[in-house]
């Protein structure tokens, strides 16, 4: 069975090692801010014992409010897994900092998200539309596309 | 008079555009080849023409009626689609399901994976050049599962049959004894195309080191089901995280060592014998009588919450993320398609490989667009 750890417990790894970068910690998900995604990214897919060396899904949601991208982790090496969230406020230029430099797999489903919700991904390097053409006008899975 | 002159040819890389209509590339999809002559520089590939909006449609919906809608995502296994959204509302809404419900789903899964391979299989050896022989054999055991799922359902393709906290309906009296056949007659034709098959030379020549995906890099691009187990990853969901009942079977995980596309051919091969196995062990367990369906309110509401559920899925990890607000639609539904992430390796797979080769390796993913473009 694939151990689901708990954000709580991650939360306080990361925290001291990144002070003030953990939003919100429950027991089946850790949110994080967006400035620090790239460097927590990067911590659990490098230290030895979390090991996070797959992505299984990248999925964003809109929440009117905000955006939230959910990155489901998952360790082979380890077999237990992780929900990593992160959220961006701004609707009208949403950005988040990409992982395709850490896991390859979110370059078509980073590319999906800005696809159908507008969310940039920064430092992506082959941002474009993959399933509607280009010069499609909106992002279709906004909640308030019509 | 100038005599000799070295004569050198100057070659200039050139875009071609494979597709999107073209008879090998199952489905409308387009590849954007680089090409030195005929090597492959580079490769992009260009998708979304069977593009439904199927996440947006589903947020429209009541969770009972989106399960018709994930018939149309990977339309070859369309029984696992159905029981992977079934296992992520069950997670989120915390359905239980009936023993016998639960025994029935595994063997229609296991059907539906054997049925899957067998396209996966017989598709890869046309596009090797075994022009429609393999694949009418094939097709031939294939619609055997077929027949065993209109009995069940009355549909031959898009089945609509397992239902959030069970399946749709028990199974016919006939049902039982018509896979105990099927179970028992296949290895033989299984062994009767390894015969032909396992090492027929010309498959060897054109399937064997040819678009290898390395270990490492099929983890990081996030590769699943037997592409990545072909590269020598041992992880199936089925091991690994099981769901249902599966943790109760005995069966192996076959994997590859060289990852390229003849492992890949001869994963699958290994693994519907697996299918087989469980398909022997779940039918001499299956209960007697009882429920196929747990009382589940005719709208389902969800608390506020959200789900991920995924299965092994004949092509790789199926994934559904749901995220309820507490009414008897999803407010989001999210697909992981395993075939969509599986194309991201597609173009390491095929950089330095002559064009004739694309095809084969393309083939030997095993792709299903309508679970790519949704």
């Amino acid at each position: 069975m694939t151990l689901a750890l708990s954000g709580k417990d991650i939360a306080a790894k990361i925290e001291g090692k990144f002070p003030k970068s953990v939003v919100e910690a429950a027991a089946e998900s850790l949110l994080v801010e967006a400035e620090s995604l790239s460097e927590i990214a990067a911590y659990l897919k490098n230290t030895p014992g979390l090991d996070f060396d797959y992505l299984t899904a990248v999925s964003g949601v809109d929440y009117l409010d905000c955006f939230e991208v959910v990155y489901h982790l998952t360790s082979i090496e380890h077999n237990h897994s992780l929900v990593l969230k992160a959220r961006c406020y701004n609707r009208e230029n949403p950005v988040l900092p990409s992982v395709v430099g850490l896991w390859r797999t979110a370059d078509f489903q980073e590319r999906e998200i800005y696809d159908l919700l507008g969310i940039s991904f920064e430092g992506h390097p082959n941002l474009k539309r993959i399933a509607l053409w280009e010069g499609f006008e909106g992002h279709p899975l906004r909640k308030d596309f019509l | 008079m100038e005599t000799t002159k070295e004569i050198v040819i100057n070659t200039e890389p050139f875009v071609v555009n494979f597709g999107p209509a073209h008879p090998s590339t199952h489905g409308v999809f387009r590849m954007r080849m680089t090409l030195d002559g005929e090597v492959i520089v580079d490769m992009e590939p260009v998708f979304g023409y069977l593009h439904r909006g199927i996440e947006k449609l589903a947020e429209e919906r009541t969770y009972t009626q989106i399960i018709p809608l994930t018939d149309r995502l990977d339309y070859l296994a369309s029984m696992s689609n159905n029981l992977a959204y079934c296992l992520a509302v069950e997670k989120l809404a915390g359905i239980a399901v009936p023993e016998r419900a639960e025994y029935i789903r595994v063997i229609i899964a296991e059907l539906q994976r054997v049925a899957s391979h067998l396209c996966a299989v017989g598709f890869f050896l046309n596009d090797c050049g075994a022009f429609m022989t393999p694949v009418l054999y094939m097709l031939r055991e294939r619609e055997r599962v077929l027949d065993l799922f209109d009995m069940v359902c009355g549909q031959r393709l898009t089945y609509n049959y397992m239902r959030v906290g069970g399946v749709s309906q028990d199974v016919p009296d006939e049902f039982i004894p018509a896979v105990k056949k099927f179970v028992r007659e296949m290895p033989g034709w299984l062994d009767e195309y390894e015969r032909l098959l396992k090492e027929n030379e010309i498959l060897l020549a054109r399937a064997k080191g040819v678009g290898i995906l390395p270990r490492d890099l099929a983890i990081n691009i996030g590769a699943s089901g037997p592409v990545l187990r072909a590269s020598g990853v041992p992880w199936d969901i089925r091991k690994a995280d099981p769901y249902s009942i599966y943790d109760r079977f005995e069966f192996d995980v076959p994997v590859g060592l060289a990852g390229d596309c003849y492992d890949r051919y001869r994963v699958r091969v290994e693994e519907m014998r697996q299918s087989l196995r469980i398909l022997r062990q779940a039918i001499k367990d299956l209960p007697r009588g009882g429920e196929v369906r747990s009382q589940v309110p005719h709208l389902i509401r969800p608390p506020v919450g959200e789900a991920y559920g995924h299965l092994e899925g004949p092509r790789g990890e199926l994934g559904f993320y749901l995220v309820s607000d507490g009414s008897i639609a999803p407010y989001r539904f999210h697909v992981r398609a395993p075939t969509f992430i599986n194309l991201t390796a597609l173009a390491d797979m095929m950089r330095g490989w002559k064009i004739a080769d694309a095809i084969i390796v393309f083939g030997s993913i095993d792709i299903c667009m309508g679970e790519v473009d949704r």
